[in-house]
């Protein structure tokens, strides 16, 4: 393996253990503050976006995390280009 | 809408095993959300009301982790070159006006037939789309396979290129998916018709994907993955109607969304190793096994309206239980289809590669 391909390696690695544990901090918040959650985002009116903002959040880190999970087990796109038509 | 914000605010207490079952149906969701672009949304609203959900905070909750996963699904399938952005978008507004108008009748039926209409109608909606298009679907699959161009460029239909040849001043747009202008005026209607369907049976791309395809000549990867734009836009505008009235349960959301988001990324790169018409096949597939578990409600809810002779208690519990089994088996399935793909393609792949490596040697 050439060092550009492991340094991209570790780099993977890295960002999946970062967003891995930001995601892991945020479900657990989410488990942990259920009550205080289930009040305020039932509220309706101007509180709908806190739903949607935590929905966006959630996407971005946990998102960013699964991707880099699947590429560090070794699953990937495949390297052929298709071509769509 | 303020009594069932009410009701909303009593959200179910969540153990360990309702956790770890929802994040796995999110995650079969996902994977065949990602490479057909739509399809777990069935299975997941019944999922949460079997838990003791009530059924509109189901629905809320179900929109609410549509849009992230469809947002991510659609960024993935993006990088593979696979998304119309644009079509997306365009047919994502009109759905949205879609949902508005399906939720709209949904609730007058509601209102003149009560709960046993409102199923009955929603089944029914179920079995008339799904026999139409599944067949449809899977008739079309059928016939790419048996003719054996299967690696051939899709067929663009007579309708789409009708379509497609069609001039309206005014309203004319250039789709990259279609390498066309069409009009306007024959998105709006099949846009509004996605919608109309999200909000009656959940599943809007039963109808958004087959449309792409057959009648505007959008290649099926391409519209699988405009898709996912449809669902984001639609998602997002519906997650925040439901929101705005308190329905949304955000743990239900985000730990769905934990299961799809892992599944959808795997879904979205199965795209990569297979030919056009598996989407097809699993989408077919899917609609069809869906069909019969829907079907087997209408005499339930038939029975409800005593339109026919009333069921026994037993009977109602062991059509609801098949009924929901079938629909499991069909989302198991085609995750099954998708995954058994990938692996044929990746295999494929590796021999591939090690055959030009031995020749390079050679």
């Amino acid at each position: 393996m050439s060092s550009l391909d492991q340094k991209i390696k570790n780099k993977t690695v890295g960002m999946m253990v970062l967003t891995g544990i930001i995601s892991t901090g945020l479900y657990a918040s989410l488990l942990s503050n259920q009550d205080i959650l289930n009040a305020n985002f039932a509220k309706g009116g101007m509180f709908a976006f806190l739903p949607i903002v935590t929905a966006f959040i959630f996407s971005y880190f946990h998102g960013t995390f699964t991707g880099h999970f699947w590429t560090v087990l070794g699953v990937e796109a495949s390297k052929k280009k298709k071509e769509i038509k | 809408m303020h009594d069932l914000a009410q009701a909303a605010a009593n959200f179910i207490n969540l153990d360990a095993i309702t956790i770890i079952y929802l994040f796995l149906v999110g995650f079969v969701g996902g994977l065949v959300s990602g490479f057909i672009g739509s399809g777990g949304a069935f299975v997941l609203t019944p999922a949460m009301m079997s838990l003791g959900v009530p059924g509109l905070v189901a629905v809320a909750s179900n929109m609410c982790h549509k849009f992230p996963k469809a947002l991510i699904g659609a960024l993935k399938r993006a990088k593979y070159g696979q998304v119309d952005v644009k079509l997306g978008i365009a047919l994502g507004i009109s759905a949205e006006a879609g949902v508005l108008y399906g939720a709209h009748i949904q609730e007058s039926i509601k209102k003149a037939f009560g709960d046993a209409g409102s199923n009955l109608y929603v089944s029914i909606s179920f079995v008339v789309v799904l026999a139409v298009v599944g067949i449809f679907v899977l008739r079309d699959a059928w016939k790419t396979y048996k003719s054996g161009t299967t690696n051939e460029e899709e067929k663009v239909t007579k309708l789409a290129r009708w379509v497609q040849s069609i001039n309206i001043p005014g309203t004319m747009v250039y789709f990259k998916s279609l390498n066309a202008r069409v009009s306007v005026l024959f998105t709006i209607p099949m846009g509004f018709a996605t919608g109309m369907l999200a909000a009656t049976i959940a599943v809007g791309g039963f109808v958004g994907v087959p449309s792409m395809i057959y009648v505007l000549g959008a290649p099926s990867l391409m519209a699988s993955a405009t898709e996912l734009v449809i669902a984001f836009v639609m998602g997002l505008g519906g997650s925040f109607k439901y929101a705005l009235h308190g329905m949304v349960d955000i743990r239900l959301a985000m730990i769905i969304l934990g299961g799809s988001l892992f599944g959808i990324q795997l879904g979205a790169m199965g795209t990569t190793y297979v030919k056009p018409f598996m989407i097809k096949v699993v989408m077919g597939v899917i609609m069809v096994i869906v069909l019969f578990s829907r079907g087997l409600m209408v005499p339930v809810y038939l029975s409800q309206l005593g339109l026919i002779e009333a069921l026994g208690d037993g009977t109602v519990k062991m059509l609801k239980t098949t009924s929901f089994g079938i629909m499991i088996f069909a989302l198991a399935l085609g995750a099954f289809i998708v995954l058994r793909a990938m692996w044929q393609g990746r295999q494929a792949e590796r021999l591939e590669h090690k055959e030009s490596l031995a020749h390079a040697k050679a």
